[in-house]
């Protein structure tokens, strides 16, 4: 019962849902789009819908049970004493570290990009990206053999007659740790914005009589620092979200907010506290990304 | 294989064991107040009656635990398995509520055993999941430490829920370089004289130690219980533990912190488990551990059985096994803890010179008398009163201590 077409070839099932497709194009779209934004909505949003009810949620002194009433004791109980000093100091690292890598992370990547010969380029570019291929934990225990007492840092202070820094498990160690950790993810988009300048600015530029510093203030500078923003979201949200270094680096006042979060689920079992306090970072991170936004940090992609 | 298992215990540990304690804790409260007929008057285990088996039947070929890392290792698990035809599958959470999470609905028909700490255990069997156990089929069960037969952990009104498997003190690690003799009094970690030099762990159920000192030390309080505070006793405790953050150089999560800690010299005292002293002495560092006068907190680890058990018989041939000496013995230098069966004591020092004694396997029973096994802080307090501070309000109360 195969109907022929114009073109003389018989309409299977196939050519007849494609053909229906081709000239529904909002069909097309809706089939194309379902499957990543159901898990978007299912995975990511019903996630953070969960969260938001749990946190308005308490828990039973008594039984340790979840009580299922309405409740903002817990995003009240965020602001005080305690937590907002944990919160600062978490805000503080993250925005010193992010500092720190863009610091770092300028004259790198402007390296990279406009004195290296592509041979070194491509080994520059291998360094950047190699920590990445090792754990984690690997290079931050690493940091913890350099750091302490006894460790590679203070041999080496020693043996050159400058004493003990002493520096491990301290907020100090933690900073380094930190930017050490996070370095690549400010030096490739600061790469990608450096070379996306043209020569031409440059030569233009000297050609109106700029010398090289005043090039630099004025021509690459501002035209990498959309990259220098976009790095910044990505050291600012992994510090501020970290809670594996304050455990191990840290010292005696190095708990952040990821820290308070997992010891009220893994100890206390109060889930509505940890709910609310992880949506500490999460505002803060959407006045950041506003920021950002405003800053041009977008277009860098 | 075995420095990977062991390091486990100071991750998970940390915090399993705290689990284990704080469940230890709930269960042990509502067991006193269960017998004393108090706050919680009448509240009797739902599988109270549940009928014990009278004799060990023939196996069911296997077996499924649910067991601390470093709990169910092939050199005792093989042997068993050859000589019972039970072969063992076992599952390694985390934490205690991961235990109790698992054992939900009786053990839902799939597992037979937990070997739940403190913390656990009273939540188990008030919730209905573990079954009374008949401690006469355990013939090694009587050669344990008159304090592990019954203790109230696992013990309600005579029944038995468990049969208990190995504890530890939470000691008191000094530098012998600084201390020319063991220091006897817990002081010296609230001492300005260390300043800087201290670590403890990173642990709410820390502040029991704090309150068993205060207990000693200002006894106008009147803490009885390390475990059960009312407000006034927590906050003294609280006001104690944050004039020591000042001194502390860091707040350990894992035992390899302390170990690095000791053996660099960034500490000289802190609070420990035995693991770290034996580990630092035998890499040959001037340590030394103590239970000062005040006494210690501890944890204790019991083997319990699943309601719904489906292979009892396999079931209680394990509880059996890890009860004789030799596995008790092999079980305690396995993983650093102390063997409830007094008898592991001369195999421990076959296995390893000055084993036992390392371990405190021989140690007198008034040396248990001194140590107060983590327990949950409840609300309900053992006087039948509900005004103690919940372990919630310890987390905060932690939280806020450390800051």
């Amino acid at each position: 019962m195969a109907v022929t077409s114009a073109l003389g070839r018989s309409e299977t099932g196939t050519t007849r849902v494609s053909a229906a497709l081709w000239r529904r194009g909002w069909a097309r779209a809706v089939l194309t789009l379902s499957p990543p934004l159901l898990w978007f909505l299912v995975v990511y949003f019903a996630s953070l819908v969960a969260m938001l009810i749990t946190a308005l949620w308490s828990v039973n002194p008594f039984t340790n049970n979840l009580v299922h009433s309405w409740t903002f004791s817990n995003f009240r109980e965020i602001f005080t004493g305690t937590y907002l000093t944990i919160i600062g100091r978490t805000l503080g690292m993250a925005a010193i570290v992010t500092v720190t890598d863009a610091v770092l992370a300028l004259p790198f990547a402007y390296f990279m990009t406009r004195v290296a010969s592509p041979r070194t380029r491509k080994l520059l570019f291998t360094l950047v990206v190699l920590p990445l291929w090792a754990s984690y934990l690997a290079r931050v225990y690493a940091w913890i053999v350099i750091l302490q007492n006894g460790g590679t840092l203070n041999w080496t202070f020693q043996h050159l007659g400058l004493g003990s820094p002493n520096i491990g498990y301290s907020n100090v160690a933690m900073w380094i740790v930190f930017s050490y950790i996070w370095l690549p993810f400010m030096i490739l988009p600061v790469y990608g914005a450096l070379e996306r300048i043209p020569d031409s600015y440059i030569e233009a530029s000297g050609d109106l009589g700029a010398r090289n510093l005043r090039t630099l203030f004025r021509v690459v500078l501002p035209l990498a620092f959309p990259g220098v923003v976009a790095g910044s979201i990505f050291t600012f949200s992994l510090t501020l979200g970290d809670f594996i270094t304050p455990l191990l680096i840290g010292g005696s006042s190095s708990n952040f907010i990821g820290n308070v979060i997992y010891s009220n689920i893994g100890l206390a079992n109060n889930l509505p506290f940890a709910a609310a306090l992880a949506f500490v970072p999460i505002v803060i991170m959407i006045i950041y990304l506003t920021i950002a936004r405003f800053l041009g940090a977008f277009e860098a992609f | 294989m075995k420095s990977r298992r062991r390091l486990w215990r100071p991750a998970s540990a940390g915090v399993a064991v705290i689990g284990v304690l704080l469940i230890a804790a709930y269960g042990s409260t509502v067991t006193a107040a269960a017998t004393k007929g108090h706050a919680s008057g009448g509240l009797v285990p739902p599988t109270a009656h549940y009928p014990v088996q009278k004799s060990i039947g023939k196996g069911e070929g296997k077996l499924n635990l649910i067991a601390w890392a470093g709990y169910a290792q092939p050199e005792w698990v093989k042997p068993f398995e050859k000589a019972t035809g039970c072969q063992v599958n076992a599952v390694y959470p985390n934490t205690s509520s991961d235990m109790v999470s698992l054992m939900a609905n009786g053990g839902g028909g799939q597992y037979d055993l937990v070997s739940a700490s403190g913390d656990a255990d009273l939540r188990l069997i008030y919730g209905g999941d573990v079954r009374p156990v008949n401690v006469g089929l355990i013939p090694d069960w009587k050669n344990f430490h008159a304090w592990l037969q019954s203790p109230g952990f696992n013990t309600i009104n005579g029944v038995h829920y468990g049969v208990s498997l190995q504890f530890g003190p939470n000691v008191l690690l000094y530098s012998t370089k600084t201390f020319k003799t063991a220091p006897t009094s817990w002081s010296v970690i609230y001492s300005k004289k260390y300043a800087g030099k201290i670590t403890v762990p990173n642990n709410p159920i820390q502040i029991a130690d704090g309150a068993l000192y205060l207990s000693k030390t200002n006894p106008s309080l009147g803490i009885t219980d390390p475990y059960e505070l009312t407000q006034k006793q927590f906050n003294a405790t609280v006001a104690l533990l944050k004039s020591e953050h000042p001194l502390i150089k860091k707040y350990w999560d894992l035992a390899s912190q302390e170990i690095s800690l000791f053996s660099s010299g960034a500490a000289v005292v802190g609070a420990a488990w035995p693991y770290q002293t034996n580990t630092l002495q035998a890499s040959g560092y001037k340590v030394a551990e103590t239970i000062p006068k005040e006494g210690a907190t501890g944890w204790a680890d019991t083997w319990m059985m699943a309601t719904k058990a489906p292979h009892p018989n396999c079931a209680y041939m394990w509880i059996k096994w890890v009860s004789t000496p030799k596995v008790q013995a092999e079980q305690a230098l396995s993983f650093g803890e102390t063997p409830a069966n007094k008898l592991a004591c001369p195999i421990m020092n076959q296995l390893q010179k000055g084993g036992c004694a390392a371990y405190h396997a021989n140690a007198a029973e008034s040396y248990f008398a001194t140590l107060k096994f983590w327990k949950t802080p409840l609300a309900t307090c053992d006087n039948g009163k509900n005004d103690c501070v919940p372990f919630q309000d310890w987390v905060t109360a932690w939280t806020q201590i450390t800051g």
